[in-house]
């Protein structure tokens, strides 16, 4: 009846899942509750649940990151602190267990820390910034949010129903396969990526449908903001790259269900064949997820840097080269399987070339920089963070591109620390970046600097801590994923990387503090102009937060700086420029339930196949179907805002900049 | 003679001072990665400290000017001068594509010549005949068939120093990469299929052996020795184990399949012919797996 | 540091100018970001039925000494799916036509048949399936027929998919007649159902032409 399940499921025999499984269950329980009997339901249903805002969307992607960036870095203390412990020694952590957290920390700081975090960042800025109202398709917008949502929801239930992958977080045959992965590890990690690489996927199109097809009037190609491009170009990667991985996946699943031969060790199955699908897509992964990052950095720089973006055009190459690039260098990923001297040359040129649109961006960050006045707000210290660090990381990187480098350091910790030096150094920071920079935009309130720069400070200096004696250790012939060790020479730079991450503990505990201590003294943080950081790009031109349509009409671009030169001249003048606009009623697309409620049967669907429950999975199917012919029904799609809703928050916010003006004069 | 072009000294320097840098910062303790014991080792060594070097010479000169520039420029500093019409120079553009292009031109050399000379499956050169060695990663243990002098050993690898050794290599069951790192470059053993690889020790001396690619629950477990010996040494051991312990078939070849860690090194003192080419082209079985849970019929 | 900033308003004129070249003109008409935003989907479809391909490709030789290409494939059954599901994709087009005209009687015959061609179609695939699987050849037998089977079983999947979308875009003309959502959503159902078409004609080239050419002439 209930397929594989049973309550052996159910880890009763393993303190630790069962523990955290319990205070994570308990605290979700508290906040339900407190959120019902405040009688906040109605409010989050209708606001946030169903809303199709891309502004909302983008926040509550954000916030999904945020919250796996805590369950995935409780899963890098746990890695730290066993291997700072098992030296000579089992640990406390059990092989079984062990392997199922570095497996679960790669996997969610990847698909559900970063990948939501850039993706949460490009659906709330790319529609303001392109100076319209929302992105092409805003419910498929919430479906797809759900959807990573819902895959975010399987793999944590498995830490209490069953067992996640002990693969790694690329599950590679043979190991996948059924025969040496009988559990449900590799199929809870397997179906909740198919379901949110369907979300992504959707994400990735309407980003793409919204930039190429949806721009203020005037907004020709070279006009549109930079983290525009930049976004264009990581959604067109997803575009191209995610089926290849929603296609490998559905491969190994075929094997581990119905007992094909795409990867087996017999009758002619081919594993090596695995690894190149999967890379092929895992290399232009990590451009979705730098690429956004790249664009933030050049908003804050130019901004903070009271400049504007060096070699604008050049950016723009850069950014389209690192696109196409991207698909050319899969194999650096196993110069070790031995594919000949040619093949690996090719490759390994092919990733250095790489290098060098990064490099270019780098130098136009930093002429960007030189001759600007530079104020140092958080944001600012993100990316001069990135800056320096990124350099390190993509060194170690062009440096692994050489295969006869390689061959010594693959699948070391020298590796470790150089993808986790551009990840963090690049993604992370930019996402922190992005996160400073257009929050008081999103709720109009900032963030506290003290507590934000305090965070960055623990986030760098804990960074070089934890991951410089990784590099070391690479040199000393560590490899990863050891769950214990004996050798004397790599104990002591364990115990150093354990430091480290205690000190990016403080780091993300500050961030905590921060949001509560800002949401706490929001009046006194309240930014009333919209425009907290005197910034260049027309989301800076609506009010904080914007009205739900963005721009009461729509804005004329004739320059690549828009909002910038308007404000130049009104700073000249110490007026506004123009004059109230003819105010009229707008359509906007009426708020959904069926992103929820699609995610609710895929969470039901992924379940029931993971646990073999086959009755429970034709009715998951069924109830998906039923979601999809609901809303095919729906016979209004708008709701219209009165054009007197639309007069009084305009006149609120052109008033706000007026006083400011005058105030300046 | 003819004389080296001042650049590659220049590098040799570099190399050499990166190196020492390198090994001091590491307080004394050896890098086994940067303290080769073979040619191979040595090879990969050059390619990694010369490629080090001149990324080094963009990378650092990058940092600082960051540093230096936002520094200088930062909004209370009076004497700078603000330039906010500065965004485009032609000029700068150039050098700023260019340099980058250069050093990957030349850095792309590098590595193309690195991955030639130093693929796994290039023979040394020495005046010696290779010594064969077959080996099979198991889970979780290594197995090295010596076909020539028909003994086994398991977890143990001992090599004649100034040998070359010519290992094909293949897997029981899943991936792991046979990685020794004082000797040189790692390479992936597969199911059903053969890798090359050439290494060479050229010192005497006990280095650490590992599988770098993660093998399942007991990969941490699957560490080996390795020894190299002087070649009278070598001959002594080859006839210790060829006088005592268990014999190598098809039969033991079983009991091995089944999953075990942390197993001693021991050898057998007769290892059948042709039992590798077996295991490669499938007349044995693949390794079982977690011994639990019963396989699904397909 | 700069305090508060100010700011001048937008710009009054909001363009009701045509769409032109370059985006210069404003948002698009929905009617093209809807079939825009379809067609990217369309393509990432596209790359996905590439990796199968590929899968295919590489383990093409692949047959653990049981039955391959030659030995397996019937070119007539082939034939007649691939005439299905082309007089399918004419059927949908004259659907189109109908629903140009605003005929609902024309609009729900010419989908009807466009249904029953591409069940058709779907029948001689599962008779094909189900034939292999009692000769011993089914998907668990070796690589080869696990990428055979994957690869046009996904396409099959697709066609079932658009079946059962068909069936609804014929409920919603009938319930809601030729709204201009509706009208939008079968431009999408008429791309999806061209493409599996085109998708189908890799198929029947690459694998099953292909697959029976004689030994010499493979590659």
């Amino acid at each position: 009846m209930l397929g594989k399940l049973t309550w052996q499921a159910i880890p009763f025999d393993q303190p630790i899942p069962l523990l955290s499984g319990a205070l994570v269950g308990l605290i979700l329980a508290g906040v339900l509750i407190w959120i019902v009997m405040k009688g906040h339901l109605p409010y989050l249903w209708r606001e946030w649940i169903t809303s199709v805002d891309h502004k909302r969307i983008g926040v509550m992607y954000c916030l999904l990151a945020l919250v796996m960036l805590i369950r995935g870095f409780i899963d890098a203390l746990m890695m730290r602190s066993q291997q700072a412990l098992a030296f000579h020694s089992g640990g406390y952590l059990p092989p079984e267990h062990y392997d199922q957290i570095f497996s679960a920390h790669g996997t969610i700081m990847i698909f559900f820390v970063a990948m939501p975090f850039v993706i949460g960042l490009m659906n709330f800025a790319v529609p303001l910034q392109l100076g319209v109202r929302d992105v092409a398709f805003p419910t498929l917008n919430s479906v797809a949010f759900w959807l990573t949502a819902a895959g975010a929801l399987l793999v944590n239930v498995s830490l209490v129903i069953g067992e996640f992958a002990r693969t790694g977080w690329l599950p590679f045959p043979p190991l996948s396969e059924l025969t040496y992965s009988p559990g449900v590890g590799v199929d809870y990690y397997a179906w909740s990526l198919e379901i949110s690489g369907v979300g992504t996927l959707l994400g990735g199109i309407n980003i793409v449908t919204t930039i190429l097809k949806m721009r203020a009037p005037g907004m020709s190609y070279m006009r549109m903001p930079i983290f525009c491009w930049t976004s264009l170009a990581s959604s067109l990667l997803i575009i191209a790259a995610f089926p290849i991985l929603t296609a490998s996946l559905a491969m190994l699943l075929l094997d581990r269900y119905v007992g094909f031969h795409f990867f087996t060790n017999e009758a002619g199955g081919n594993a090596m064949m695995f690894m190149n699908l999967i890379w092929a897509w895992g290399h232009p992964e990590v451009y979705i997820l730098i690429l956004p990052a790249f664009g933030v950095f050049s908003e804050v720089v130019a901004t903070f840097s009271h400049k504007s973006l060096f070699g604008r055009r050049s950016m723009v190459v850069a950014t389209l080269a690192i696109c196409i690039l991207s698909f050319t260098v899969w194999l650096h990923h196993f110069f070790t399987m031995g594919a000949g001297g040619d093949v690996n040359g090719v490759f390994g040129i092919a990733s250095m070339i790489i290098a060098v649109p990064t490099g270019v961006k780098i130098f136009n960050w930093l002429f960007t920089m030189y001759g600007g006045r530079i104020r140092f707000g958080s944001p600012m210290l993100w990316s001069i963070g990135f800056m320096v660090t990124f350099v390190i990381g993509g060194m170690t990187g062009v440096l692994l591109a050489s295969p006869a480098a390689d061959f010594q350091l693959h699948n070391s910790l020298f590796l470790v620390a150089h993808f986790h030096n551009v990840i963090i150094g690049g993604v992370l920071f930019g996402s922190f970046a992005g996160y400073a920079y257009w929050f008081p935009k999103a709720f109009g309130f900032r963030l506290d600097e003290r507590l934000g720069k305090a965070a960055f400070w623990c986030w760098f200096v804990g960074f070089y801590v934890a991951f410089v004696p990784l590099y070391v250790l690479g040199l000393e012939g560590m490899t990863r994923r050891m769950q214990h060790y004996d050798r004397p020479e790599w104990y002591p730079w364990v115990l150093i990387a354990g430091v480290g991450a205690l000190i990016i503990l403080c780091g993300i505990a500050l961030q905590v503090a921060q949001l509560w201590y800002s949401i706490r003294h929001r009046a006194r943080l309240r930014e009333p102009t919209g425009d907290p950081w005197d910034a260049r790009t027309l989301e800076w031109s609506t009010a904080s937060p914007p009205p739900a349509y963005n721009f009461a009409v729509l804005p004329t671009v004739t320059s690549e700086e828009p909002y910038w030169d308007l404000k130049h001249r009104a700073r000249e003048l110490g007026r506004l420029v123009t004059e109230e606009p003819h105010y009229e009623p707008l359509e906007m697309p009426r708020n959904s339930a069926t992103g929820f409620v699609t995610a609710f049967f895929a969470v039901v669907a992924g379940f029931s196949l993971i646990w073999h429950i086959w009755w429970l999975v034709i009715l998951s199917l069924v109830g998906a179907y039923a979601t999809f012919v609901v809303f095919a029904w729906r016979d209004i799609h708008e709701i219209v805002i009165p054009v007197e809703e639309v007069e009084r928050l305009d006149r609120a916010n052109r008033a706000a900049r007026a006083r400011a003006l005058e105030a300046a004069r | 003679m003819s004389r080296t072009p001042r650049w590659l000294s220049w590098l040799a320097v570099a190399r050499t001072s990166l190196a020492a840098s390198l090994l001091l910062a590491a307080s004394g303790c050896e890098l086994a990665v940067l303290s080769p014991r073979g040619p191979v080792a040595s090879g990969d060594n050059i390619i990694l400290l010369d490629s080090l070097a001149i990324m080094l010479v963009i990378a650092i000169p990058t940092i600082i000017a960051t540093l230096i520039v936002g520094w200088w420029f930062r909004e209370s500093n009076q004497r700078a001068r603000y330039l906010p019409t500065f965004a485009y120079s032609g000029r700068l553009e150039l050098i700023v594509w260019s340099i980058p292009a250069l050093v990957v031109f030349f850095l792309g050399g590098v590595a193309w010549i690195g991955a030639h000379t130093l693929d796994p499956a290039q023979p040394l050169r020495s005046s010696n005949p290779p010594l064969e060695v077959e080996v099979v990663s198991l889970d979780w243990k290594w197995l090295f068939i010596y076909p020539q002098q028909h003994v086994a050993s398991v977890n143990h690898l001992v090599a004649p120093v100034g040998v070359p050794l010519h290992l094909k290599i293949t897997s029981a069951s899943v991936f792991n990469v046979f990685f020794v790192p004082q000797l040189g470059s790692e390479i992936y053993s597969m199911y059903g299929m053969t890798s090359v690889l050439n290494l060479e020790a050229d010192r005497p001396g006990d280095y650490f052996g590992l599988s770098a690619h993660f093998s399942g629950d007991g990969f941490p477990g699957m560490s080996f020795d390795v020894e190299a010996l002087p070649a009278a040494d070598f001959a002594a051991w080859i006839a210790r184990a060829g006088s005592a312990g268990p014999v190598l078939d098809g039969t033991s070849y079983r009991d091995l399949l089944a999953q075990s860690a942390n197993v001693a090194p021991y050898t057998y003192r007769s290892a059948q012919a042709g039992l590798f080419d077996s295991i490669v082209h499938g007349e044995l079985p693949p390794g079982s797996g977690p011994a639990l849970t019963p396989r699904p019929s397909h | 540091m700069s305090g508060a900033l100010e700011v001048a308003g937008e710009a009054l004129h909001s363009h009701a100018s045509p769409v032109s070249g370059h985006g210069m003109g404003g948002p698009a008409p929905k009617r093209i970001i809807v079939g825009y935003g379809f067609w990217i989907f369309l393509l990432s479809d596209v790359v996905m039925f590439a990796s199968f391909f590929a899968a295919y490709a590489v383990l093409f030789k692949n047959t653990a000494g049981g039955p391959s290409a030659r030995d397996l494939f019937d070119l007539h059954n082939t034939a007649v799916q691939t005439g299905c599901l082309l007089l399918s994709t004419f059927t949908c087009g004259m659907a189109g036509l109908a629903v140009a005209e605003r005929n609902m009687r024309w609009t729900q015959l010419m989908l009807l048949l466009t249904g029953l061609l591409g069940a058709a179609f779907l029948s001689l695939e599962l008779h094909e399936f189900t034939g292999l699987v009692a000769r011993g050849a089914g998907p668990t037998r070796s690589a080869f027929l696990s990428s055979f089977f994957t690869l046009v079983g996904c396409h099959g999947v697709h066609v079932t998919a658009g079946l059962l979308w068909l069936g609804t875009m014929m409920a919603q003309f009938q319930a809601k007649g030729f709204r201009e959502d509706i009208r939008h959503r079968f431009l999408c159902f008429t791309l999806f159902w061209h493409a599996l078409d085109i998708i189908w004609v890799g198929i029947f080239s690459l694998v099953y032409l292909v697959g029976t050419l004689p030994a010499e002439m493979l590659p």
